[in-house]
């Protein structure tokens, strides 16, 4: 608990105390499988993002479905974000993810004439070890350092396309393969996202991540047990990249076209104001965020010019209200009350 | 001469920059010692372990453990041969409950090698460890995160830590600097609990008191040099050694 929560009204009398709900504590063994009550607040918070995303993508018109896919694509670079972060590297170059992968895919496709179902696994697979073994000579770096490598890496290697002219230049290469039909297009973004969701955030919670997040802690004590970090840190660097690259990968053939522009610096600037807003360290914040960085974005194209000073109020707002994160918000009403009580003395 | 030291080190120098931080330091243990290290504040004795456990390069010298070569390997490598070491200044996971700092040593590969990778419950094993160096069972303390944990409990945990890796030479860096007299006194059963399951130890530290009681040897550093070596009674009665500690006249 922080401090500025612990802070009251009148602070010499009172205080807030927060107690985990009843329910929380009934549920958390085996006597919840007696109750439907118990059981629906265990499982509601994992079915509100499957019935919520299967909802949406049946009731969205056209345009806002195709929303849906960018939303679900930022979502995942969040996540890929999120994951690095709660490793100890804090990176500002998902665009170097999201573009290897989109490069690849759209290579695969125009060079080899290999359909999307081929280039998609293939472009998560080989952008996810490409960008590992980019950032591998960096990864002793920490903190801003490493921060600074991610940033330039996709800006470098954008010049590098503009200059030798590879890839289809600044032009970029059009009329690539595309999905079936816009339903697969949405179905598979939803079951990407969910996997991912529900898949690292199990595997953040194990053994593994717990590594992870020590090295995040306290780097030194983690070699200190005898565990190889440079190791560790490959490997969620690696799950990072493929999770960007799939993302890069899916928008290549959403869009039909890849082009400098998959290196842009909003695939790196908006799934950390993602997580920012949505919450650090539990996935769900990142994807959150994502959730309503976006489609906020969409909704303030109405006023044109104005459109980035009400976003950027918003971000500020979002930020100084709710600064620990929607999603840690959420989770603590949803699992504690709170009360004014007295001080004793 | 020790027959057949377990740990050897041999002519070790370091300089950062154009400090001579460790300067021609020899020393052996043998296996199931208690050897002790003291001398002045910046007189070498966290670089020497660090030096020792990997985390800083030798300029020049040699460590050898078991009559391996280990110097300049890199930390990880050292503590899979059964090095483990405790830091000065606490480095325990401050997001993590106490119990749950305890699973990341568990985790590692030493500790799988020893017991083939069947730990059972991790958890229940980590709260065992902790309540050998002191956490009460049935008590908050163990779940509490570090962050909010006093000084005590640290030093504890990161002691803890070090013996989850089943560990055959123990170096505590410091570990009774910062705490009370009653603390340091219920360390100590542990330290001796450790020396008589067959664990060689080293023991940085300021509390010459206390470790006189357990030490069997004890090495003096100043500036980075072994000044003094032997028992306590003898190391004490060295004028260089007085020196360093009063000061001359």
């Amino acid at each position: 608990m922080r401090n500025a929560e612990l802070k009251s009204k009148d602070f010499a009398k009172k205080r807030k105390e927060r107690i985990d709900r009843g329910i929380k504590a009934r549920s958390s063994d085996i006597f919840a499988l007696c109750s439907w009550r118990e059981m629906l607040y265990l499982a509601a918070p994992r079915l509100i993002p499957i019935v919520g995303l299967i909802v949406l993508s049946l009731v969205l018109s056209h345009y806002w479905q195709r929303v849906l896919l960018s939303v679900s694509v930022f979502a995942l670079l969040a996540i890929s974000w999120d994951i690095l972060a709660q490793s100890g590297m804090v990176s500002l170059g998902q665009a170097l993810f999201f573009g290897t992968g989109a490069y690849l895919a759209g290579n695969m496709n125009h060079y080899f004439g290999w359909p999307p179902y081929v280039t998609i696994p293939l472009a998560t697979i080989f952008g996810g070890l490409l960008c590992t073994l980019f950032l591998i000579p960096v990864l002793r770096l920490r903190g801003i350092y490493f921060s600074m490598v991610t940033l330039v890496m996709p800006l470098m290697l954008v010049r590098i396309i503009e200059a030798t002219r590879i890839f289809g230049g600044t032009e970029g290469l059009s009329g690539l393969g595309s999905l079936p039909n816009r339903w697969v297009e949405v179905y598979l973004i939803i079951a990407a996202l969910l996997a991912c969701l529900f898949g690292f955030r199990r595997m953040m919670n194990s053994d593994f991540g717990l590594v992870l997040k020590g090295i995040n802690d306290n780097d030194r004590s983690v070699m200190n047990a005898g565990i190889n970090i440079y190791w560790f840190k490959t490997q969620a660097l690696f799950i990072a990249a493929a999770i960007g690259s799939f993302a890069g990968a899916f928008m290549t053939h959403v869009y039909m076209f890849v082009g400098m522009p998959v290196f842009a610096l909003d695939y790196s600037i908006l799934p950390i104001a993602s997580a920012v807003v949505g919450g650090m360290g539990t996935l769900a914040g990142s994807m959150l965020g994502a959730f309503i960085l976006v489609p906020l974005s969409e909704v303030l194209r109405g006023l044109g010019g104005l459109r980035i000073v009400f976003y950027g109020l918003f971000l500020v707002i979002f930020t100084v209200a709710i600064p620990e994160g929607i999603f840690h918000y959420i989770q603590r009403k949803y699992h504690q009350y709170e009360r004014w009580v007295e001080v004793e003395r | 001469m020790i027959s057949s030291p377990l740990l050897q080190v041999a002519e070790l120098r370091k300089n950062f920059g154009g400090v001579q931080a460790i300067d021609d330091v020899n020393f052996e243990i043998a296996e199931g010692e208690l050897l002790g290290v003291i001398g002045p504040n910046g007189s070498g004795k966290t670089t020497a372990v660090n030096l020792i456990t990997g985390f800083v390069k030798p300029t020049e010298g040699s460590i050898r453990y078991r009559g391996k070569d280990i110097t300049g390997w890199p930390p990880h490598k050292i503590v899979r041969l059964g090095i483990a070491r405790t830091f000065q200044m606490v480095k325990p996971f401050y997001q993590l409950p106490a119990y749950k700092n305890m699973i990341i040593p568990l985790y590692s590969p030493r500790v799988k090698e020893i017991v083939g990778g069947k730990y059972g419950d991790r958890d229940a094993v980590a709260l065992d460890l902790l309540e050998e160096v002191g956490f009460e069972r049935d008590a908050f303390v163990a779940y509490k995160p570090a962050s909010v944990l006093p000084q005590g409990y640290l030093k504890r945990l990161e002691l803890a830590k070090a013996i989850a890796l089943q560990p055959d030479l123990i170096i505590l860096d410091e570990l009774f600097s910062g705490l009370s007299l009653a603390e340091v006194a219920s360390i100590v059963p542990i330290i001796e609990k450790l020396l008589q399951q067959g664990k060689t130890i080293i023991m940085i530290e300021h509390r010459l008191k206390e470790l006189f009681r357990i030490a069997d040897r004890l090495i003096v550093l100043n500036y980075g040099q072994k000044i003094a070596e032997g028992s306590a009674a003898e190391v004490m009665e060295d004028p260089e050694v007085k020196n360093a500690y009063l000061g001359s006249e």
